[in-house]
């Protein structure tokens, strides 16, 4: 933990209470999930319960307790994209990952999540990696996907 | 200088995705390589609702609009259209089963039927300029609400206008306006719900992305209106573009002294705030979402109070949606009379739907209330790809319900704006709050998702109320419980070990969940499952009698296996399937007919998927 970074989250957000989820939104942003000592740095600071600054990182989607990987994959399953067969899609990235919906792989590298609609249904079906956005998706595209931020962590390994 | 010509590219999520900005940043080349850049204006615009044929652009005056751009077409394009003068014809949109490209936007059909009020600058405007908003009269309306109009004025004539909510139950507008106003306790909020929850709509990104201004000055006349000095922008976790835009432009307001203190000199003070959703589907309720911008749990809690008397920090509050501020400005530029002409009797003005689903043209469009289904989704979407058969069509996302293009020859009653009563389609049944809600579905917040005949009704109930089941908060045991018993009896049946008493449980369960629960999550989840049961009960029947999806949607009920003359003739035994297979259920050898052993095939359905050639049969 970098006791300067998250002072300046919770600086940023007036330090009050009432902006709990948005400083949460920040260090999700920041590690990728909420580390432990960060949510006690938080609790201590702002003068909130434990319990509570849990209970807002288990009900809300965007945060996680376990880091989420460097490039999360998004697979949208909302309406239009359901019925263009998104399952599959979905399955096609848990099976070349070898993890499941809401997993990291074990090098930290992807982490998978489902999302409801990501507003560009006219592409359905639709994957995003990280901000890049994939539409018209098929089974046989993802390989390509994945291999592409592959790829980049190969050349950011031997750098 | 002025410019001769405005190239206004479109940069909404969806053609950025398919590199709009790489098509730009080569016409913009392009243009200073020809020495064109004194004459040539290039722009970069919000969604204008076809993202399908994206990455796109609009030559303006003249409305040339150019579909599915890379940066390879643009020296051609730059060479025809600004030195030759004479349109690329090979770059234009074709309708399907049209003989010839069509050059101009507004003759497009997709463009044709539409009307834009709320998305009124999309396209025109590059969203991050408010220059760009100002010069197409933006803030003109702020101007006249402030210097020209008493806050009982702007009320009286948002109420004239009949605008109701967009953003779901169709509450009069100026009637919530006018309780907060009198509603006592200091200070007034006005909040912008942007929590788009429906899995399946998407204006509220768009108008954010597209004009972001549009809905600041909506809640700036709202903010005269009803007294509040501060606002907040609740805004998706999905939407990052949408999230930028919108605070872009917050900034360039408060440059401009429209936000702030003693805005334009008549003591009006007012600014706004941005907060974020944090994905939960709930908090899209008005005092879930109120809840969570105080930093709470988003759980919904029983009304009344309603956030017009007890809403942010206690204090009353006028929460409407992103539409219905958008739809402000132009209301009070053009007076109620101009609007509540638009509409039918009791639905006023326009309304924005995503049409999406298994129909060609598939995106946003603006079309006055009391546009037809039938115009909907065949003058404007084209009608069904693949000479499918249109089967139905979802509105009002998971709240709504399916409408069945098998009543279409049972006509129903509907009464015209002037009271006359007449017999008309299903199809033809002209779409406002009402009649969507007689029919046992409902607006929603505009989700219009088409079916055909290849879409499987149980397995549509399915997906709805697994999504409400997921998303709901908990607080309420009728919907925490009730939804997660009608989804194991759904998932049997999709998966062939379904009863008749299952379905009648179905019925049952559905009616307790509707009248117990606390808040419109509950109430309206087990809507797709009772009208899909109304309406195609056969298709339940089917499942469960003769374990069959007449679909062929629902895996587990299905069998594979591959047509071998179709593999080997067209498709020379390719072999994608069985590469692609992840049970290795697959065996052939090249130009050798392929086949499954159906005791390994785990029925996941890929093989159908991959194969190009349609070889694989689903039984
Ligand atoms: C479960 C649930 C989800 C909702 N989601 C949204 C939403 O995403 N956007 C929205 O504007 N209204 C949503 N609403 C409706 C709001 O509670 C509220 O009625 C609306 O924001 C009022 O604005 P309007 O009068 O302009 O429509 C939702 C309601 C329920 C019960
Ligand atoms: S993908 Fe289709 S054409 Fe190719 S081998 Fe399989 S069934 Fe035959
Ligand atoms: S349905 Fe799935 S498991 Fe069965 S043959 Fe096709 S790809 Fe293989
Ligand atoms: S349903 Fe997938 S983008 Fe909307
Ligand atoms: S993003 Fe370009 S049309 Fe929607």
């Amino acid at each position: 933990m970098e006791l300067a970074t998250i002072e300046g989250i919770i600086r940023q957000h007036g330090a009050q209470k009432s902006g709990l989820i948005a400083m949460l939104q920040d260090i999700q942003h920041e590690y990728t999930y909420l580390p432990e000592d960060v949510l006690r740095h938080l609790s201590r600071t702002l003068n909130v319960p434990l319990s509570r600054a849990y209970s807002l990182a288990t009900f809300y989607r965007a945060f996680s307790l376990k880091p989420k990987g460097r490039h999360p994959i998004s697979v949208c399953l909302g309406t239009a994209c359901h019925v263009k067969g998104a399952v599959k899609i979905l399955e096609k990235f848990e099976r070349e990952l070898g993890i499941k919906t809401g997993q990291t792989t074990p090098d930290l590298n992807f982490g998978l999540e489902q999302v409801r609609c990501l507003g560009c249904c006219g592409l359905a079906p639709v994957v995003t990696v990280g901000q890049d956005l994939y539409g018209k998706v098929t089974v046989t595209k993802v390989d390509q996907i994945i291999k592409r931020y592959r790829k980049q962590e190969t050349a950011h390994a031997k750098t | 200088m002025p410019y001769r010509v405005h190239c206004m590219v479109c940069a909404g999520t969806g053609c950025v995705s398919n590199r709009s900005l790489d098509v730009r940043e080569a016409l913009e080349r392009e243009i200073r390589k020809r020495g064109l850049q004194e004459e040539i204006q290039v722009v970069t615009t919000g969604c204008n609702g076809f993202c399908a044929v994206g990455p796109l652009m609009v030559v303006q005056p003249d409305g040339i609009f150019y579909q599915q751009l890379t940066p390879k077409d643009i020296p051609y394009l730059v060479e025809e259209h600004f030195i030759k003068g004479r349109p690329a014809q090979k770059l234009m949109y074709t309708p399907p089963e049209a003989p010839s490209p069509i050059p101009r936007m507004s003759d497009i059909p997709f463009f044709k039927h539409q009307r834009l009020i709320a998305l009124r600058n999309r396209g025109l405007i590059d969203p991050e300029k408010i220059e760009d908003y100002i010069a197409r009269d933006g803030y003109q309306a702020l101007v006249k609400a402030l210097t020209r109009m008493t806050p009982e004025q702007i009320i009286e004539e948002i109420t004239r206008s009949g605008l109701r909510g967009r953003g779901g139950a169709g509450f009069p507008t100026g009637v919530k306006w006018r309780k907060v106003r009198e509603a006592s306790g200091e200070p007034k909020y006005i909040i912008c719900n942007g929590d788009e929850g429906d899995p399946g709509a998407f204006m509220d990104r768009s108008i954010f992305e597209s004009d972001p201004h549009s809905v600041i000055e909506g809640m700036l006349i709202g903010a005269r209106a009803i007294g509040a000095r501060h606002g907040v922008v609740y805004i998706r976790n999905e939407y990052p573009l949408a999230l930028e835009r919108i605070q872009i432009a917050i900034q360039q307001a408060r440059e401009y002294g429209l936000l702030g203190e003693n805005i334009l000199d008549s003591g009006l003070d007012f600014d706004i705030s941005v907060t974020r959703g944090a994905g939960a589907f709930v908090c899209g309720e008005e005092t879930a979402l109120i809840a969570s911008v105080e930093g709470r749990l988003g759980d919904p809690r029983a009304r009344p109070p309603y956030p017009s008397e007890y809403g942010l920090w206690g204090k009353p509050t006028c929460i409407n949606n992103v539409e219905t501020w958008a739809n402000v400005p132009p209301i009070i530029m053009h007076g109620a009379d101009w609007y509540s002409q638009i509409g039918t009797e009791r639905s006023k003005g326009t309304k924005v739907f995503s049409l999406v689903g298994k129909v060609r043209n598939t995106g946003l469009v603006e079309v006055p209330m009391g546009i037809t289904l039938r115009e909907l989704i065949y003058d404007i979407g084209g009608g069904i790809p693949g000479d499918k058969k249109f089967k139905a069509v979802q509105t009002g996302g998971p709240s709504g319900g399916c409408i069945p293009a098998g009543m279409m020859d049972q006509p129903i009653e509907y009464v015209a704006p002037d009271g006359k009563r007449e017999a008309r389609d299903y199809l033809d049944l002209p779409i406002d709050y009402e009649s969507l809600t007689d029919v046992g579905s409902m607006m929603g917040s505009g989700g219009l998702v088409v079916m055909d005949e290849d879409t499987c009704m149980v397995d549509v109930a399915r997906y709805f109320l697994a999504f409400t089941q997921d998303e709901s908060c908990g607080a309420c045991t009728p919907c925490r419980e009730g939804t997660k018993l009608m989804l194991d009896i759904l998932n049997r049946i999709v998966e062939g070990h379904g009863t008749m008493d299952d379905l009648r449980a179905l019925e049952e369960i559905g009616w307790v969940v509707k009248q117990t629960s606390l808040c419109g999550l509950g109430k309206t989840a087990p809507n797709p499952v009772l009208t899909t049961i109304k309406y195609f009960r056969d298709e339940y029947v089917a499942h469960i009698e003769a374990h069959k999806c007449p679909a062929r949607v629902c895996r587990e009920l299905n069998t594979y296996r591959i047509d071998p003359v179709i593999c080997v003739e067209r498709g020379h035994g390719c072999g994608v399937c069985r590469r692609e297979c992840p049970e290795k259920a697959i065996f052939g050898e090249k130009n050798q007919p392929h086949r499954i052993d159906p005791a390994l095939c785990k029925k996941c359905g890929v093989c159908v998927d991959v194969c190009h050639f349609n070889a694989v049969i689903v039984e």
